[in-house]
């Protein structure tokens, strides 16, 4: 079970910017295809990058744990919109073929 | 866990539930599914998912199951 420390930490990590994600690695160096995949869909939106948050779970065990108990979804990575769980890759892709990311992020443009 | 055994876990979803599960890399362990199934009625995408996850709740947290990429859908009427 996640200790109230670490859903702290999520908690205020995904109110810290507009656009948050929980990934393997970081934007700059995806350290997964799924990760990579989504950050590359977030940045073809041409949203402005400072309004993106993103934490490396492999840096961090117990938020890699506790990320898939706070939004009981198995897998990273994690994407958050205003503080509200959006999906893992395979939603940010449905998404983004909709047209329908660009519209969410459209307001930090 | 073996393919078989993945559609067999996934079609528990609900009688007209149809899957199709497809091995990405041969490893048994990165799948894809594609499953309809009239139980996903009026969910959100992310609940269709959240309710196929639970299926195989404890594979994905011992990593059995590294990735489960799904495509879901409901039976089109008529």
């Amino acid at each position: 079970m996640m200790n109230d420390q670490t859903k702290t930490k999520i908690e205020s990590f995904i109110s810290s910017k507009p656009v948050v994600l929980f990934m393997k690695g970081s934007p700059e160096f995806p350290m997964c295809g799924f990760s990579a995949k989504v950050v590359e869909l977030l940045a073809s939106t041409g949203m402005d990058r400072n309004q993106l948050a993103s934490l490396d779970v492999l840096e961090d065990p117990e938020v890699r744990e506790g990320i898939k108990e706070f939004s009981s979804w198995p897998t990273l990575p994690q994407l958050y919109v205003k503080g509200q769980f959006i999906g893992g890759c395979d939603i940010v892709m449905d998404l983004a073929e909709k047209g329908e990311l660009s519209d969410l992020v459209s307001e930090f443009k | 866990m073996t393919p078989d055994e993945l559609k067999i876990r996934l079609e528990a979803l609900g009688p007209d539930t149809q899957v199709e599960v497809d091995d990405l890399t041969g490893t048994q362990n990165h799948y894809q599914a594609t499953i309809e199934s009239s139980v996903f009625e009026g969910k959100s995408m992310i609940q269709q998912h959240q309710m196929v996850y639970a299926l195989v709740k404890e594979e994905m947290a011992s990593n059995e199951v590294h990735a489960l990429s799904l495509k879901t859908s409901v039976p089109k009427k008529g």
